[in-house]
């Protein structure tokens, strides 16, 4: 491959979006050395054995197949002091498009996942409201729906990055977010029902698994754009997602969706939970906290080449991540492959909705040498995703929640990719 | 007469008729319940003093508590067996990254009630009574030095503790 057949747009061998077209009308063929036929690939063009007869008819329920079932959450180790506590991690590296299959969609428990029979479940509204209500699971689901595409992250995510971890993957590092279509019934519509009195300004939702978790919610946003969710991409909540209800606060930490939600208290101030006070506030490096920091960072992550992967030879390589923001949608995505010296604007592939996981796309050219991959997206309101240097020197190092920091894979002169900090 | 009956017919339905067929009014299928109702289902116990069930309890008593109930993960003097498990000690000014403990970094001494009721001992979680979370909160608070060994931990007297960080938070609810 030589400059003068694709437009160079940044250092070190990124090339124009505006190519991709080409490759996908030509393939992979793009990405080999020249005169590779295929019967010296190992190609066989005998018709295959399962040409040859039937295979097994529908089945109940649907399985992956032997030759792709390995695709694994990454699980935390149990903690004998914290049973049922922890999180699994989705393998981001290994999935494609935008919407996160709910198997694989990221977890964490507080006390594990309880196995809640519908029948006997509740979600209760009290507190500040003309008549406190008792829904039952099976009305909910005859009340109006909504359908919204969104991802979920845990505040935790990527906090590695300021702990400055060695190693890891896109899986390990940045795991736990997640995207799916949600459909439930507006929080507003219940808190309506109930009739919120005027002194309300927050509202505070809890859980029915062991820890009962709870998280107080400004009444602003329980009002706004907040759902009772009851399906994930078209089924019921799973279990390890809060079957048979959990609420849904689209763009903000993932703690704040209480699964298993079994109560909002509609209240004046908030309740001051573990989980809002301990846990999930941020010392800075004056030794004071931030509290209540809901709405998720402008990030970007490249998924595919990324850390623990290897490239096998020189060539062009389609270099694709994620972009997500908990303000608004993704209005620009920038790769470098340079370390950040210069940037090229990667395609969008796919939709670009409001706080979702967006795709990004761009041909990338490896000469063989050392390269340090990067990404960086811009959101609707023009948020620009921050440098590890920027998050640092605005709020230290001392506390690991709300981090969306760029990523840096280095690329080193036998293919090797790995995690590091530049 | 007739024809003055169907011309208020249908402007009636002009009306309100697709309001009837797109507003969720029909569908109103809440229980409703009282506060009564919900004496033992609602363990939200804020800083305000609200919520929190009659009785009390003193580090004294909540000595024996803590030894039986608490101490295989926490230590016998908070000291922990594990990062998350410390809780006592620290200091939000010490030099190198700070130990954030109840006594340390916890701002309202409520949560402290809040959360061992709804989610301690972590392999029992609400199995002690009220009467034992008040006196484990006490001596959480007592190991801490934060109240004295005989004070009586109540909905009243919950509300006049001034933890050590209380000031250390900085709001940002406002962000949305």
């Amino acid at each position: 491959m030589s400059d003068k057949t694709f437009e160079k747009v940044a250092g070190n061998g990124l090339i124009s979006r505006r190519h991709l077209l080409r490759f996908g009308a030509s393939g992979a063929g793009l990405a080999l050395s020249a005169g590779a036929l295929g019967a010296d690939q190992g190609l066989s063009f005998q018709i295959p054995t399962w040409s040859r007869q039937p295979g097994p008819g529908a089945t109940a329920y649907g399985a992956r197949s032997p030759f792709a079932d390995n695709l694994q959450r990454l699980a935390a180790q149990p903690n004998p002091t914290y049973p049922g506590g922890g999180s699994s991690r989705s393998p981001l590296q290994h999935l494609q498009g935008t919407i996160t299959p709910n198997s694989l969609h990221f977890e964490r428990h507080h006390a594990g996942v309880p196995n809640i029979d519908p029948s006997q479940h509740m979600l209760v509204i009290n507190g500040l409201v003309r008549q406190p209500l008792a829904f039952r699971y099976e009305d909910l689901l005859k009340y109006q729906m909504v359908s919204r595409i969104h991802f979920l992250e845990c505040s935790g995510n990527s906090g590695a990055l300021l702990r400055g971890e060695i190693g890891g993957s896109a899986q390990s590092l940045h795991g736990l977010v997640s995207c799916a279509e949600w459909t439930g019934v507006p929080l507003s519509t219940l808190l309506d029902e109930a009739g919120v009195l005027p002194e309300a300004a927050w509202v505070a939702a809890v859980g029915a698994d062991a820890a009962s978790m709870g998280r107080s919610i400004p009444l602003t946003k329980a009002l706004d754009d907040v759902m009772v969710a009851l399906y994930q991409n078209g089924e019921a909540v799973r279990p390890g997602q809060g079957y048979p209800m959990r609420l849904f606060c689209p763009g903000w930490e993932g703690n704040v969706s209480v699964k298993w939600l079994t109560q909002i208290k509609v209240t004046k101030e908030p309740a001051q939970f573990r989980d809002e006070t301990s846990k999930y506030t941020d010392t800075l490096q004056d030794r004071s906290s931030y509290q209540f920091t809901f709405p998720m960072g402008t990030k970007s992550l490249i998924t595919s080449p990324s850390g623990q992967m290897t490239l096998n030879q020189p060539g062009i390589y389609q270099v694709t991540g994620i972009a997500w923001s908990g303000r608004g949608s993704i209005r620009q995505v920038e790769v470098s492959a340079d370390g950040g010296k210069t940037w090229a604007e990667a395609a969008i592939q796919g939709h670009q909705l409001d706080r979702a996981l967006t795709r990004f796309t761009i041909p990338w050219e490896w000469d063989g040498g050392d390269a340090i991959l990067q990404s960086r997206a811009t959101d609707s309101r023009g948020n620009l995703q921050p440098t590890r240097d920027e998050v640092i020197a605005s709020r230290g190092t001392l506390s690991f929640y709300h981090n969306p920091c760029i990523q840096s894979w280095q690329v080193d002169q036998t293919g090797e990719i790995s995690n590091v900090y530049v | 007469m007739f024809k003055k009956f169907f011309w208020s017919a249908f402007l009636l339905l002009l009306a309100f008729g697709p309001l009837a067929v797109n507003s969720q009014e029909s569908v109103r299928l809440g229980i409703p319940v009282t506060q009564e109702d919900l004496l033992d289902f609602d363990l939200i116990a804020p800083p305000d003093g609200s919520g929190f069930p009659t009785g009390s309890g003193t580090a004294q008593e909540g000595k024996q508590v803590y030894d039986i109930n608490c101490a295989v993960c926490h230590g016998a003097s908070g000291e922990g067996t594990s990062g998350n498990t410390v809780i006592v000690g620290g200091d939000m000014q010490s030099e190198g990254p700070p130990l954030r403990t109840v006594g340390s970094y916890w701002p309202y001494a409520s949560t402290l009630f809040d959360f061992i009721r709804r989610a301690m001992p972590a392999t029992a979680p609400k199995s002690l009574t009220n009467e034992q979370v008040y006196q484990v909160t006490a001596y959480v608070l007592f190991m801490n030095d934060i109240v004295e060994e005989d004070t009586q931990i109540n909905g009243d007297s919950i509300r006049e503790i001034e933890m050590p960080n209380a000031n250390g938070f900085i709001d940002r609810s406002h962000i949305q």
